[in-house]
């Protein structure tokens, strides 16, 4: 069976810096991957490639076995079918919930309104946020604001979710609640590709683990040898001050 | 002053009652068409400005062109003289005799002001397009909206929103601009009062004009300090929650 995701050879320069130095990554239908590693060693930068937030230089990237890295490819079509939640949120802060999650089903897929805020309430609902619809962003907490993107994301019923260090900004108390939405949509068979830099969390819910060190993927496999028996050198220290700084 | 030697000639010349009510009711007939080129222009300006700020807004090689047409005439007419693009407009347009082409002085100093207040304006939008953070743009891209519609719902709603005390301030030079209309033959407020002075060696009319724009742009000014004001208030409380 052709993986969900097939990300293959894929470099990244900004400028003269190369933040991807070929990357091979798969995710299987209805896993969960989590990308691990130090901040810069490239995980962000590829969520952002496989979103075509940013174009890759060499590589390829396939979604389904389609090639979405080639010229022809609409990016608009193929950001449909893949969500993406970032660090920092991103809601857009002159909406309020409802119209948040409704703004891409109603002018993207031309949703009629009164579907997607059918759509959206369940949705809501369903992540614990049935009463916020009509808040605007700067009045939710980052749990709430995170779980919105989420939301938003989802309202696109993309097959795919992509989540970048999305609990990286919440305050310790509100990771729990994010991290719980994750988990649901795990066990409800969404593929995703997730970075993180909690590392109990990508061992509970980790199908495979990927270390990314300075633009590669130094070792991968599943979370129990990871994290129990690096095989590298930097693997294992890297993992060595994640313990040290009492995150694991 | 009231003390000084030059008072009661400059008080004869500048303040005289009879005159001004004499004048008024004229000039005041006059200051309507002030009122209605402003109204004209600003309705064109809003959208004209935002679009030269978008098309200069518009990333990548494949947009240079356009880039430097609208890079070229924010330069142009903010760089030239307003009084001098009125008159090259107004007095030379009708001059040509082009058939099918307006040859109404009032039109053509109207497209002047237009002109030249997009140049200013589409700047203003272009700096709250560009103060809306990049993650905005990400964001919605990454949820499948095509270009033109993240800066429809995205992107403008919000650097508007940013740029309304700005864009206030600029039309208030518009509401007093339309005085320079005068140079070109219309017969508006100044030029009424102009007109006044001449006949009657009495610089009151002028005053009398003076008194007409305040009366327009006081209002105008202290509704952009409440809007400010306004936008601040519903942040702090925001900021609290």
């Amino acid at each position: 069976m052709t993986a969900a995701i097939s990300i293959e050879g894929v470099h990244k320069s900004f400028g003269k810096v190369m933040v991807l130095k070929g990357v091979d990554v798969e995710v299987p239908e209805s896993n969960a991957v989590c990308l691990i590693g130090a901040s810069g060693s490239g995980k962000s930068t590829l969520l952002r490639c496989v979103n075509l937030l940013e174009p890759v230089d060499s590589g390829r990237i396939l979604v389904h076995g389609d090639d979405i890295t080639s010229y022809e490819v609409d990016a608009n079509r193929v950001r449909r079918r893949i969500g993406i939640v970032f660090q920092a949120f991103n809601l857009f802060p002159h909406m309020n919930v409802l119209e948040n999650v409704t703004l891409a089903p109603r002018k993207a897929l031309k949703t009629p309104k009164r579907d997607a805020e059918a759509r959206a309430t369940e949705l809501l609902a369903r992540f614990g946020l049935a009463d916020k619809r009509n808040e605007y962003p700067d009045r939710l907490s980052g749990g709430q604001q995170q779980r919105v993107a989420i939301v938003r994301a989802l309202a696109m019923e993309p097959d795919i979710m992509l989540f970048d260090e999305v609990t990286s900004a919440l305050d310790p108390e509100l990771v729990g609640e994010v991290l719980g939405v994750i988990r649901d949509l795990a066990q409800t068979g969404m593929t995703m590709l997730i970075a993180t830099h909690e590392m109990g969390f990508a061992r509970e819910i980790a199908d495979h683990v990927c270390f990314l060190d300075q633009g590669r993927i130094l070792e991968q496999g599943p979370p129990e040898r990871i994290f129990t028996a690096p095989e590298e050198p930097r693997t294992q220290e890297f993992l060595r001050r994640i313990i040290e700084a009492g995150r694991m | 002053m009231v003390n000084s030697a030059g008072w009661p000639a400059v008080q004869e010349a500048f303040l005289n009652g009879e005159v001004f009510r004499a004048s008024f009711p004229d000039i005041a007939r006059a200051f309507v068409l002030n009122v209605k080129i402003f109204m004209v222009a600003e309705a064109v300006i809003l959208v004209l400005a935002l679009g030269v700020a978008i098309l200069r807004s518009l990333p990548g090689p494949v947009f240079f062109p356009i880039r430097v047409i609208a890079i070229v005439f924010t330069d142009v007419f903010r760089g030239v003289p307003t009084i001098l693009v009125i008159s090259l407009l107004a007095l030379g347009v009708p001059g040509l005799q082009l058939s099918g082409v307006p040859a109404s002085s009032v039109f053509w100093a109207t497209t002047a002001l237009i002109l030249v207040y997009s140049a200013y304006v589409a700047e203003v939008y272009r700096a709250g397009i560009e103060s809306v953070h990049p993650s905005q743009e990400a964001a919605a891209r990454s949820l499948g909206l095509s270009r033109l519609q993240t800066l429809r719902y995205v992107i403008v709603p919000q650097a508007v929103r940013r740029v309304i005390p700005p864009l206030l301030n600029d039309f208030i030079g518009l509401q007093k601009d339309t005085a320079l209309v005068a140079f070109a033959g219309p017969v508006e407020a100044l030029r009424q009062a102009g007109i006044f002075e001449a006949a009657n060696f009495n610089f009151t009319p002028y005053v009398c004009a003076a008194v007409l724009f305040l009366a327009l742009t006081i209002p105008l000014t202290r509704t952009a300090d409440w809007l400010i004001d306004r936008d601040r208030r519903k942040r702090a409380a925001s900021g609290v929650a």
